[in-house]
């Protein structure tokens, strides 16, 4: 077997470890517990407050504004939070770089704002 | 104290095109969010202007290129060659008629604002980047960039149900087949430990592989991925649908921008980069082209709307520049650069006059909105059939010249057969166009179609300035052979 192999024997025991010993605690609790089941006992669990209507429910459409701002702020942070780490590394250049993205990003939010997107109908 | 990293020197006298379209973009929208009614004409004309601007810079840095030679610049991951100066221009060109078009289609069809124009403009810079891309990473994102501007393009019409029907298709098979090109880099890039196109080609020049099963998968993932994007059988299954219900100026710049920037990308990939695996990427390439031509030839035969047409003729045009491309050859290059050329202005001529046929709606594309045009529209019907007998390849049309070219190159190369199946199929295409051509000139107006208006002006420039070309390169092809012949594409290591 060669190292790159052996490598992954670490991860397979692991995981088998993982399995054994989730599989037997759950299965000696499910043959040694009592069970009595009551309609209370079958709802989801909402922080104490009785449940309301379908799990399945659809969301609002209006929302997908915020699912699109989130990508825009995300994105910007994956990018970011890298470059700040080096900042000293990458110098002037890398803050060059850092302003133009940010610059278009703006941009974009600046549209979305203009078009009215971010007013609440 | 830490050491900074070397800031690569940017040379932007390369990236004047590319920075162009973007900026020109940007500056678009900024304008649209400023100024609550900007001027109709505003958008379109500054699209225009972008596309002029390019191509008035594409002679200096032409000659540039030719004196001084192909370079890469930004640290290896943009270089820029004749060909893609080459293909720039045709993307520009390209961009300028899908603008023509778009400035009496958007009114007409109740579709106010300037993100057409903006996406276009987007959309081109990506192609830009994928026609100079030197490092497989970078062609990813060009390809991404240009993609992803059409995927909304292909959903402009907000009110037809068909455009954002060919809009989510598009998306998500082009998703699908982006999938695979990134794996395929990915297995390339384990099997010579570079993704830089120099790169890896020095690397396969210098070094024997024991065991390329990696590089070999890694080279079909990338054509899967590529061929997609070209439309070529069998990954071709999306473009009738998509051509049919995106909107016809989005349709011109699918099929004429889109198309030359996934073949200058497939040119710098295969041929350049994997030029020393030929004998094992060619096989597979000669057999995509043969079903290609045939199968788009075959099946345009049957359909009887004019747009769903002219999407299977690009399929087999696809397969005509495959056909010149697997030959692998400058000739083969040469041969692929002139076609895209004049395909580019085949296809934005062709959709212009279906745009003007289509008539309000956008879905007037029957073969019965054709009947009796040469009496209704003498003009747009003599442009049209300037343009269907160049798609057929007939004598003194541009259309001819350039398959005359890649079938003397597949020759060349020794591949006879290939060429004998595309002649085939070039005749059986023939009929698809003589169907339109009968219709538009043997056959009856259908009564109670309404009455001619008049023809708007941008997509008149386009259809009368694309058939002049394409009668004039089929009069005297020279000057573009010529200027394809010095597009020589060459891959430099930065």
């Amino acid at each position: 077997m060669s190292d790159y192999l052996r490598n992954w024997l670490t991860l397979v025991v692991f995981g088998g470890v993982a399995v054994l010993l989730v599989g037997t605690f759950l299965g000696l609790g499910s043959l040694l517990r009592p069970t009595r089941q009551t309609p209370q006992k079958a709802v989801a669990y909402e922080s104490g407050v009785d449940p309301q209507g379908d799990m399945w429910s659809q969301s609002n459409i209006r929302y997908y504004v915020f699912a699109l701002m989130f990508v825009l702020f995300d994105v910007e942070a994956v990018f970011i939070f890298p470059w700040a780490t080096r900042l000293e590394v990458y110098d002037v250049f890398g803050l060059v770089e850092m302003a133009i993205f940010i610059f278009i990003l703006a941009l974009g939010l600046f549209y979305a704002w203009r078009k009215g997107l971010l007013r609440w109908i | 104290m830490i050491a900074a990293v070397a800031s690569p020197d940017v040379s932007w006298w390369a990236l004047i095109p590319l920075v162009t379209f973007a900026a020109a973009g940007f500056l678009l929208l900024t304008m649209a969010s400023l100024v609550r009614r900007l001027p109709a004409v505003l958008a379109p004309a500054w699209t225009v202007a972008a596309g002029v601007a390019v191509l008035v810079y594409l002679v200096p840095m032409w000659s540039k290129v030719g004196s001084d030679g192909a370079g890469s610049f930004l640290a290896g991951a943009v270089g820029v060659d004749a060909s893609s100066v080459f293909v720039t221009g045709i993307l520009a060109v390209a961009v300028i008629a899908a603008a023509l078009i778009a400035h009496d289609y958007l009114p007409r069809e109740d579709l106010p604002g300037v993100e057409f124009y903006v996406l276009l403009l987007l959309s081109a810079a990506g192609g830009i980047v994928m026609a100079s891309a030197n490092d497989l990473i970078v062609l990813f994102l060009g390809l991404e960039v240009l993609s992803i501007a059409a995927y909304v393009l292909a959903a402009m019409h907000l009110r037809r149900i068909e455009s954002q029907e060919a809009a989510l298709k598009y998306f998500l098979l082009g998703a699908f087949s982006s999938a695979f090109l990134l794996y395929g880099i990915a297995l390339v890039y384990g099997a010579t430990g570079s993704t830089n196109m120099a790169g890896i080609s020095a690397y396969l020049a210098d070094n024997v592989l024991i065991d390329d099963a990696m590089l070999l998968a890694g080279l079909a993932l990338l054509l899967v991925g590529l061929g997609f994007k070209v439309a070529v059988v069998p990954f071709h299954a999306w473009t009738p649908d998509v051509y049919q219900g995106a909107p016809t100026p989005v349709v011109a710049w699918m099929a004429a921008g889109v198309k030359a920037a996934g073949f200058a990308a497939m040119m710098r990939v295969f041929v350049l980069t994997f030029g020393t695996h030929v004998s094992d990427w060619q096989p597979a390439f000669q057999m995509i082209a043969a079903a290609t031509v045939l199968v788009g030839a075959v099946v345009a035969v049957v359909q009887t709307d004019v747009k769903r047409m002219l999407a299977y003729s690009s399929i087999v045009h696809a397969g005509f520049i495959l056909v010149g491309l697997q030959a692998a050859t400058d000739r083969g290059n040469s041969s692929v650069l002139a076609y895209l050329a004049v395909y580019a202005l085949l296809t934005v001529g062709s959709f212009a006059v279906v745009t003007v046929v289509g008539g309000t709606g956008d879905s007037a594309h029957g073969l019965d909105s054709y009947r009796g045009l040469g009496q209704r529209r003498p003009l747009l019907a003599g442009a049209f059939t300037v343009l269907l007998l160049g798609q057929a390849g007939i004598p003194f049309t541009g259309g001819f010249v350039v398959k005359l070219g890649v079938l003397a190159a597949a020759v060349n190369a020794g591949a006879y057969w290939l060429a004998g199946v595309a002649m085939l199929a070039a005749a059986v295409a023939a009929f698809v166009y003589l169907r339109v051509l009968v219709a538009m000139y043997l056959e009856e107006t259908p009564t109670g179609s309404e009455a001619p208006a008049a023809i708007p002006v941008g997509a008149l420039v386009v259809v009368v300035v694309s058939s002049a070309a394409i009668l004039l390169v089929g009069l005297i092809p020279g000057p573009l052979l010529e200027l394809a012949r010095d597009a020589v594409p060459v891959l430099v290591a930065g």
